[in-house]
């Protein structure tokens, strides 16, 4: 009872430092609860009282944020959490076997916490790491490059209680792999640069940060800057990195102009929850490029009039916090954030880093303010759009981590000579992830139009079968379409080149991909929940050799229904890797097709397994060949 | 600019702010709909209520009406969705509707029922979720959630009381209560409260109650759930 006591006391302690940092604030639920876990290796029903008594919210609102992310653990889940990446590139990578070892070594089962609370091993969605996977994370920090000596080395670190602060460094080493620079990837510039050039284009009474004008332009002089700087990403034609590629300068506009209730104000929000399978360019501009992207954020705050920022960068980047947070310090020495910065009178903006908690669907910008205000990352009822009712209901901008950089680019050098790269409707270049089977994976990067023939050729792919452009909510494209380019004419990407040559299975891939969608549903629309679930069962179900055309027939129904009335794109895309492989490769799924018409998943002879085996029999007479009961096979 | 609007042909007038739902609900064209209750904010999460603007498809409980939009409702394709919606909510939970305190009373069979839903069609998930019969007043029947939120909704909008809420995640996600025990005893719940009386289906339920009207005279046994918007018509 008195440890108990005392076990609550020091959990209380814990909850009240993190609390008070975050000023009892509610908004920041998923960074309170994240650094509690940090400290207490989950949220105990203790941490839970102490949180709603602190924060003065009820226990079913900390337990639906927590129980709606990935990394959030309302049950232990041991000392070490460990959770091997399991994208299709960590597939053909061995990752299933690895973590097979480990868990054999440990003596425990995937999924299942270790009876000395130790350690727990589990499977995660795509942890960004496809350049150089399988990759796991350990208490969310990312370990690459896995083998069978370093799965054996971790076992045994793990099994002699070593602190993670101990283990080798070099595990933890995350490559850039910059293969191909253009523009972006090349940049040299010195920070402060892109804003100083924004600011000098303006007119010369142009002194005034848009943070002091009223919305309708209300002051007559003193806009020059602002407006310029929006002027120049309009002429720059800049469309969004994302993937949906919305023109950045009217997202923008819309902001500015979207009106002010008051005591209300304007914000910007970097989307760094770069969570589509084998996409990784954001990690790599995070790590080696971040003061482009947080120039990019200010010449954005400038223009639109805004004080306030937020990177919101992904879980499985944990490992970026402290480097990036480091850098935003440098930038406020330097007066390039906080107040008149660059001595602008009310030039005006701060950046606040929020992490995700392992939830590709806060992707989806209306979800990722919702997680960014603290709430389950459900995305929203639109219209209004976040433009205009955004972060806390108030105007907001959400842009691409790309997005950003090539804003600050376009403040540096104008947005004639950005238009002037790429094609007429995909202005500037793009950075892919190239991943997969080619002899160099990591970042390339090209102005808008390239074909896919050549970054196959640039990354040293042979025998390509597929391309899987923009991950799994993209496109597949087969050999026959290798002279389609990238670009919003043709192939729109956010940045994902994923490459499987003839030795895969793309029946596999899509399966994968199946369940990917299945693990990230958020759940909250019918179509959606059910749906993905339903589609896995399907794919599960041809895998394990039941397969027929009336399943197919099934899974054309479900895109149908997923496309037609689910709530956001997630749902929307989620059987697209089905029908473009079933399209394309069409030989992966006949040869599973064991029967003419219909094959039921419910395997009659596999129902006995048990008995048998609580009976000790495996004769003739225990077992049911399911030809006899008149299944004509195909 | 008139404020009307077309359903199905039929023009539908409304007022500023309505949605379409709303809108058609006053004007007495039932849209089948589990989510939406007119007393709450809508929701938009059991998607029954897809509609076709202009012909794109979208949930008509949270869709604004604007004038002059074309709405397409009561059609062979959308009633073949909203059929498969409903199957789809029938096999994620364990919905046994001849054992169900709620039969005859319940939207969602009742729902079934009007769409034509003759089989669950797809294999059923038999999801494990333990019955709540902690309160003395009422039972929480875990395996008939159909996740509309409603209760969510009531608890914290009208009663005050954050009773109920969501949690988990996908095909995970469930309903919870606001106790460390995780049990409706211990929670401040009473069956005066709103949201004891929102579940459109029979996962609240009040105890030693039951068959108080017998099978066959309920609700919807006497007449279709869409008669419940069609007889405002009339009166209207």
């Amino acid at each position: 009872m008195a440890l108990n006591d005392r076990h609550a006391e020091a959990v209380a302690g814990i909850v009240d430092r993190v609390v008070t940092r975050y000023r009892r604030d509610p908004t920041c639920m998923v960074q309170i609860l994240r650094e509690v876990q940090e400290a207490c290796d989950w949220i105990s029903p203790e941490a839970i009282d102490r949180l709603q008594a602190t924060l003065g919210v009820p226990r079913t609102k900390i337990e639906g944020v927590a129980g709606f992310y990935s990394f959030l653990y309302l049950q232990p889940r041991g000392k070490y959490r460990i959770l091997f990446s399991d994208n299709i590139t960590d597939r053909m990578h061995g990752n299933l076997t690895l973590m097979e070892r480990l868990c054999s070594s440990l003596w425990i089962e995937p999924g299942k916490v270790s009876e000395d609370g130790l350690v727990s091993v589990d499977k995660t969605s795509c942890t960004g790491m496809c350049d150089q996977g399988p990759a796991l994370l350990v208490n969310n920090l990312a370990i690459t490059r896995l083998s069978e000596a370093r799965i054996d080395e971790i076992a045994e670190l793990v099994r002699s209680n070593t602190p993670l602060a101990e283990w080798p460094a070099d595990y933890f080493t995350v490559e850039d792999h910059i293969r191909l620079p253009d523009i972006l990837l090349g940049s040299q510039m010195a920070p402060g640069d892109a804003l100083r050039a924004a600011h000098g284009r303006a007119p010369s009474d142009g002194l005034m940060s848009s943070n002091m004008r009223s919305w309708r332009e209300g002051l007559p002089t003193g806009l020059g800057g602002p407006a310029a700087m929006l002027d120049e990403i309009k002429r720059a034609n800049l469309r969004g990195r994302g993937g949906a590629g919305f023109t950045t300068g009217l997202k923008w506009e819309a902001c500015r102009n979207a009106p002010l209730k008051s005591g209300q104000q304007r914000f910007v929000v970097c989307n760094a929850d770069e969570g589509e399978p084998g996409t990784f360019k954001d990690r790599v501009l995070l790590t080696s490029y971040a003061d482009l992207v947080f120039e990019g954020m200010t010449a954005a705050a400038y223009s639109v009039g805004a004080r306030r920022g937020f990177l919101y960068l992904r879980g499985e980047y944990r490992y970026l916090l402290e480097p990036l947070n480091a850098v935003l310090e440098r930038r406020r020495k330097e007066g390039l954030l906080g107040a008149d910065i660059l001595g602008i009178p009310g030039a005006d903006f701060d950046i606040e880093i929020h992490l995700g908690a392992g939830a590709y669907v806060c992707g989806e910008e209306s979800a990722l303010i919702e997680s960014l205000e603290g709430k389950r990352g459900t995305p929203r009822n639109r219209p209004p759009f976040p433009v205009t009712n955004g972060y806390l209901d108030q105007p907001t901008i959400v842009n691409n981590v790309e997005t950003f950089a090539a804003a600050a680019l376009i403040a540096l050098k104008g947005g004639e000579w950005y238009a002037s790269i790429g094609t007429k409707h995909s202005a500037g270049t793009k950075v892919l992830s190239v991943s997969g089977d080619c002899e160099r994976p990591g970042l390339y990067e090209y102005p808008f139009g390239v074909s896919i023939r050549q970054v196959l050729a640039d990354c040293g792919a042979r025998d390509t079968q597929a391309v899987q452009v923009s991950g799994p909510s993209g496109i597949c494209v087969g050999p026959a379409e290798f002279d389609r380019t990238i670009g919003f004419e043709d192939i729109p990407t956010a940045g994902a080149f994923t490459i499987f040559d003839n030795s895969r299975d793309m029946f596999e891939v899509a399966r994968n991909y199946v369940h990917f969608f299945q693990h990230e549903s958020c759940g909250f629309c019918t179509p959606c929940r059910v749906g993905t679930a339903l589609l896995k069962n399907l794919m599960d179900k041809l895998h394990n050799g039941c397969g027929s055309p009336y399943d197919f027939a099934e899974i054309e129904k479900m895109n149908q229904l997923l496309q037609s009335t689910s709530h956001c794109g997630l749902g929307h895309t989620a059987c697209n890797p089905v029908l473009d492989t079933i399209e394309k490769f069409r030989p992966a799924y006949e040869k599973r097709m064991t029967r003419k018409d219909f094959a039921p998943a419910f395997d009659l002879d596999q129902a006995l397994a048990a008995a048998r085996q609580m009976t000790g029999r495996d004769d003739p007479g225990a077992h049911i060949i399911a030809e006899e009961f008149g299944e004509g096979s195909a | 600019m008139s404020h009307t609007f077309t359903l199905d042909g039929k023009t539908i007038s409304f007022e500023e702010g309505q949605t379409i739902m709303q809108a058609a609900t006053k004007a007495g064209v039932f849209i089948p709909h589990l989510c939406y209750h007119p007393e709450f904010k809508p929701h938009g999460s059991c998607k029954l209520c897809t509609v076709k603007v202009n012909g794109r498809q979208t949930a008509s409980c949270t869709m604004r009406a604007i004038a002059g939009m074309v709405v397409e409702s009561d059609t062979p394709e959308i009633n073949d969705e909203r059929r498969t919606l409903t199957q789809m909510l029938f096999v994620e939970g364990n919905h046994f509707c001849p054992s169900c305190e709620k039969s005859g009373n319940c939207q969602l069979q009742a729902t079934a029922y009007h769409l034509g839903m003759m089989s669950p069609h797809f294999d059923h998930f038999f999801p494990d979720r333990p019955v709540d019969a902690s309160h003395p007043e009422v039972l929480l029947d875990f395996n008939r959630c159909i996740l509309c939120s409603l209760c969510v909704r009531a608890s914290r909008d009208v009663d005050g009381k954050n009773v109920f809420a969501l949690s988990g995640r996908g095909i995970d996600t469930h309903l919870i209560v606001n106790a460390k025990s995780g049990q409706l005893a211990d929670t401040n719940f009473t069956l005066h409260d709103k949201a004891a009386q929102v579940c459109p289906v029979g996962v609240i339920l009040k105890k030693r109650e039951g068959f108080a009207v017998p099978i066959g005279e309920r609700s919807y046994d006497k007449q279709p759930i869409s008669a419940t918007v069609e007889a405002k018509q009339e009166g209207y």
